[in-house]
C-alpha cells in the first residue's frame, strides 16, 4: 500500500514538483546559511568532484521475530479509509520480505570536512494522503525547502516539534493546500505529527550536508558523491534508536555497509527531543537531550 | 493593594542595590524577581521543572525552548516583548499561571521579560519577531454567527472541540502537548477559562497565531490560500464567542428552589424536560481535592450548574456539567492512564483503574444545623456526619449514604433508599436529575427538609476518563438550597393597595392645596 521511496526517487519527484511550486523562501529558515542561498538566488556548486568521489550502498537488516504492525482504525475519516482500502497499519516497524527494515534514516555523522559548503538541494515534498504522511521519514539538508501538502479532503494540522530549530503548527483543512518551510539548524530527528489523527506521524532528519538517505521497503539505501575517506555513519529508527558503522570510501568505489537492528533494541532512548522523564519516586523531571 | 504598597515601600528603601543589580551580568535584576516568584513552578533554570510543576497539567512553560502560546506573531515565531508582558500581567486563565500586574512593579515585570528572553538562545540568534497584522473586529450579528457556525464545521474545529464546543470531538482522546503529556482542547462554552483570553479579539488572535506547544494550529494559512476571507475568520471568532454566556457566570451562595405548586404538571421528571430551560441556573465552581491524600491537582469538572424546584412534597434538583466523555469508555482509557502517570501515582496513591465511572455527590448535613456550624466540607466528620446523594454513571442510579469523612460513605439499605436519579449524557454534557420527598420515613439517616427552610448543600464530581477515582475528585464549598414557599396572594395585593391608597391620598392633598392657592388672593 505504501511505497517507501529512496532518497533519490524522492528528490527526483520533488524536482518535478518544484517546477510548479516555484521557489518560496522558507520562512522558518530565514537567517540560515542554507536558507539564504535559495532566497538570495546564490548557486553553490557541489564542492565534490564526481570523478574523484565514491559511494556507499547499504542495507538495514532486522533480526528476530518481526512484530506485526498494528492496524489503524480510520473509520472516523471515511475518505482516508477509502484511500487506504481500510488496511492501514502503523508504520513504526515495517520489515520487508527479505528482512530489511524500512524508514531508517542513515547519515554521515563524522568524518566529513566541515569546511565544505553544499548546495541546499531541490525541494522535497511531504504529502498527506489517506491520513498518512508520505514519506514517513524525510531527509533534508539544512536550509533545503520542504513543501508540505494536503492531498486529503479532511483537516490536517502539521505540528513540528524540533528543539534545535523553531517548530510550527499549521492547519490545512482543504485539499490542495501547501506551504514551504525549511530548517536552518542540523537536527536528528524532528518529529512531525497531526493532532487530528493520532496515528499520523513523520520524522525529518536535517544534516549539514547532503549525505543522508532513508531505507526503502527492502531496507536498502545509497549515498553518492562522497569524498574518499573514513566516515562514521549513523542509522536512526523511531523505535529502535541508533546504531553506527565505520566505513572507508575509496575513489570510484562503492562501499557496502549493513546496519543491524533487532527486537531487543526497542525501548532504548531514541535521540529526539525533548523526551520528558518524570521520576515520581524522587519527584523530579528531566529531559533526554538529543545530540547530533 | 497591600502588596503593592509593600513593593513600593521596598523600592523607596532599596533604590541603590536594585540599580546595581541591573548592571550586574551575573545577577541581573530580572533574576531576583524570577527566583522569588517564578522558579517555584518554572524552575531556577527556566526549564519548567520547578518543585510545583508535577502538580500541574499542562506543565509550566520551558523558557529555554522559547515556545509561547499567547503571541501576536506567526506560528513558531518568537513572541514580542509586549506578548510576554501581557501574559505576565494577566496570567493564563484555566491554568495555574496567575496574573502579576498587581503584585510586581512595572520595572520588575520589564526586568522579568528581559530575563526570560535571556533563557533561550533563540532570542539571540533570531531577528526580532514581526507582529501579524490584525484587522478590527466587525460588529457581531446573527448572520455573522450563523456563517461562523458553518465555517466551524467547514474547517473541522469540531474534530477536537466537538460539535457543541465542549471539547468532545473524536480526536480529543489522543491530544498531547509539546511535553508529550495529555491535554484537552478548550471547552468553547466557557470563555472565562480560555488561556489566551475570552474576548472575540482574543479568539481571532488565537485563530491567527495558534497556541504553540499545544495541538492548536494557526489558521492564518486559510486566508493566504483563499479558503476563507479574514472577514469570515472573524465570523468564526464571533461564533466561538457566542458559545459562551455574554457575561462570565456569577457565584450566588443561595440556590433557590421555586415552589411550582400543583400547576403545570408538577415537577419535571426528566433531565431533558424543556421546562428546565426557564428555571434559574446557579453556577458552582469546583476545585481539586487537595486536603486528604491522595490529593487531586487536575480536576476535569471545573464547574457545575444547579437548578432546583419543589412542590411542597418533593424536591427536584438538576445538576449539569461539561464532561467530554461518558465514563468508562475504552477510547479514553489510555488518556486516563497517561493523566494518572503524569500526576504521580506513587507518592499520592491513585486508586484509579480502567472502568472508573463518572460520579457526582450532592452533599447535605445529616441534620439541619441550628447555628452557623456545618459539617466539614469534605463529607463531614465523626461529630457532624454528612448525608449524601451519590450517583455513578456505571450503575446509572443514585443512592443515599451517610459519611463521616471523605470516602467513608455507607450506602443505606435498599429498603430505605429514598432518592432517585435520572441521567442523560449528550454533546459533552451530563444532566443528572435527583428527586426525593422533602420528608422521609427514616428521619435518623435522611436529612429532613421542612418547608420554607434553607439547607446547606455542597458538590463533588469525578471524571473517570480523566483518571479520577476515590478521593481524587473536584469539590465545592458549602452553598445553600432555599426551598421557597409560594407567594400568598395577600403579599402581592398588599403593596398594590398601599400604592393606590398613597396615590389617592396624595391626589387629595395636592388638589386641596391647589384649591387653597386659588382662594388666596395676592399670590402670583
Amino acid at each position: 500500500m505504501l511505497e517507501i521511496s529512496g532518497n533519490k526517487g524522492l528528490v527526483a519527484f520533488a524536482s518535478l514538483f518544484a517546477l510548479t511550486a516555484g521557489c518560496g523562501g522558507g520562512e522558518a529558515g530565514s537567517g540560515a546559511a542554507g536558507g539564504d542561498q535559495a532566497a538570495a538566488g546564490v548557486v553553490v556548486e557541489h564542492p565534490v568532484d564526481a570523478a574523484t568521489a565514491g559511494s556507499v550502498s547499504g542495507t538495514v537488516a532486522f533480526s528476530g521475530d518481526v512484530p506485526t504492525p498494528a492496524a489503524i482504525d480510520m473509520s472516523d475519516e471515511p475518505s482516508c479509509q477509502e484511500e487506504t482500502g481500510g488496511t492501514a497499519v502503523s508504520e513504526s516497524v515495517l520489515v520487508g520480505s527479505e528482512g530489511g527494515l524500512a524508514n531508517v534514516f542513515v547519515y554521515v555523522k563524522e568524518g566529513l570536512d566541515s569546511s565544505l559548503e553544499f548546495p541546499t538541494g531541490d525541494p522535497v515534498v511531504l504529502d498527506q494522503k489517506g491520513c498518512t504522511y508520505l514519506p514517513h521519514v524525510v531527509g533534508l539538508s539544512m536550509g533545503q525547502q520542504l513543501t508540505v501538502r494536503n492531498s486529503d479532503e479532511v483537516l490536517h494540522n502539521i505540528n513540528a516539534t524540533p528543539t534545535e530549530n523553531r517548530g510550527f503548527n499549521r492547519s490545512q483543512p482543504q485539499v490542495g493546500m501547501e506551504f514551504e518551510t525549511s530548517f536552518p539548524t542540523p537536527e536528528v530527528m524532528i518529529p512531525i505529527r497531526c493532532d487530528v489523527h493520532g496515528w499520523m506521524d513523520a520524522y525529518v532528519g536535517v544534516t549539514p550536508h547532503p549525505y543522508h538517505a532513508v531505507s526503502d521497503a527492502n531496507g536498502v539505501f545509497a549515498m553518492d558523491r562522497l569524498p574518499p575517506g573514513d566516515y562514521l555513519l549513523e542509522a536512526w529508527h523511531e523505535l529502535y534508536g541508533t546504531t553506527t558503522q565505520s566505513v572507508t570510501v575509496e575513489q570510484g568505489g562503492t562501499t557496502s555497509v549493513t546496519f543491524e537492528f533487532n527486537e531487543a533494541m526497542a525501548g532504548q532512548p531514541v535521540p529526539m527531543g525533548p523526551v520528558l522523564v518524570v521520576d515520581h519516586t524522587t519527584g523530579t523531571m528531566h529531559r533526554t537531550i538529543p545530540r547530533l | 493593594m497591600g502588596t503593592r504598597a509593600l513593593v513600593m515601600a521596598a523600592y523607596l528603601l532599596l533604590p541603590l542595590p536594585l540599580a546595581a543589580q541591573e548592571t550586574d551580568n551575573e545577577n541581573p535584576a530580572g533574576k531576583v524577581v524570577y527566583d522569588r516568584w517564578c522558579a517555584g513552578c518554572h524552575g531556577t533554570d527556566g526549564r519548567g521543572e520547578g518543585p510545583g510543576a508535577l502538580t500541574m497539567l499542562p506543565r509550566p512553560r520551558d523558557f529555554t525552548r522559547a515556545l509561547y502560546q499567547v503571541r501576536t506573531t506567526g506560528s513558531g515565531e518568537l513572541p514580542t516583548d509586549d506578548d510576554i508582558m501581557h501574559v505576565i500581567n494577566v496570567g493564563m486563565p484555566g491554568t495555574a499561571m496567575p496574573g502579576w500586574e498587581d503584585l510586581l512593579s512595572s520595572q520588575e515585570r520589564e526586568d522579568l521579560v528581559t530575563y526570560l528572553k535571556s533563557m533561550s538562545r533563540f532570542f539571540n540568534s533570531s531577528p526580532p519577531p514581526a507582529q501579524l497584522e490584525f484587522s478590527n473586529a466587525p460588529r457581531v450579528s446573527d448572520d455573522r454567527i450563523a456563517e461562523g457556525a458553518e465555517i466551524y464545521e467547514q474547517v473541522e474545529c469540531s474534530k477536537c472541540h466537538g460539535r457543541s464546543g465542549r471539547a468532545d470531538g473524536p480526536s480529543a482522546p489522543t491530544q498531547k502537548d509539546d511535553s508529550d503529556l495529555p491535554i484537552y482542547p478548550a471547552n468553547l462554552t466557557q470563555n472565562w477559562r480560555f488561556n489566551g483570553g475570552g474576548t472575540v479579539e482574543d479568539i481571532y488572535r488565537v485563530l491567527r497565531t495558534g497556541l504553540d506547544g499545544t495541538p492548536m494550529p494557526t489558521f492564518s494559512d486559510l486566508i493566504d490560500a483563499g479558503v476563507i476571507t479574514d472577514d469570515q475568520l472573524w465570523n468564526l471568532a464571533h461564533y466561538v464567542r457566542s458559545l459562551s454566556p455574554e457575561e462570565s457566570p456569577r457565584i450566588r451562595e443561595v440556590i433557590t428552589a421555586a415552589n411550582v405548586g400543583d400547576g403545570e404538571g408538577g415537577l419535571p421528571t426528566s433531565p431533558t424536560d424543556e421546562r428546565w430551560e426557564t428555571v434559574d441556573k446557579f453556577y458552582i465552581p469546583l476545585v481539586g481535592q487537595i486536603v486528604v491524600k491522595p490529593r487531586w491537582f487536575n480536576p476535569r469538572v471545573q464547574n457545575l450548574w444547579v437548578q432546583a424546584l419543589h412542590d411542597s412534597a418533593d424536591v427536584a434538583m438538576l445538576v449539569s456539567w461539561s464532561d467530554p466523555s461518558r465514563s468508562p469508555n475504552e477510547e479514553w482509557a489510555p488518556f486516563a492512564q497517561q493523566i494518572v502517570e503524569a500526576m504521580g501515582p506513587k507518592d499520592e496513591g491513585s486508586t484509579w483503574a480502567p472502568g472508573a465511572p463518572d460520579q457526582l455527590v450532592v452533599q447535605f448535613p445529616l441534620t439541619l444545623p441550628t447555628g452557623m456550624e456545618r459539617p466539614y466540607f469534605l463529607q463531614g466528620d465523626a461529630r457532624r456526619p454528612a448525608y449524601l446523594w451519590s450517583w455513578r454513571s456505571d450503575h446509572d442510579r443514585a443512592v443515599e449514604m451517610v459519611a463521616r469523612g471523605l470516602g467513608t460513605g455507607q450506602e443505606q439499605p435498599a429498603s430505605s433508599q429514598q432518592v432517585s436519579a435520572e441521567a442523560a449524557w449528550a454533546d459533552g454534557e451530563w444532566r443528572v436529575l435527583f428527586r426525593r420527598s422533602l420528608a422521609t420515613p427514616d428521619s435518623t439517616s435522611d436529612l429532613q427538609m421542612p418547608r420554607a427552610t434553607v439547607v446547606p448543600v455542597a458538590f463533588q464530581a469525578w471524571d473517570g476518563n480523566n483518571g479520577e477515582a476515590g478521593n481524587q475528585a473536584a469539590v465545592s464549598t458549602w452553598y445553600f438550597l432555599a426551598l421557597e414557599e409560594p407567594v400568598p396572594v395577600t403579599v402581592l395585593i398588599t403593596p398594590l393597595a398601599a400604592f393606590l391608597l398613597t396615590a389617592v391620598l396624595g391626589l387629595v392633598v395636592v388638589t386641596r392645596a391647589q384649591r387653597r392657592e386659588k382662594e388666596i388672593p395676592g399670590r402670583n
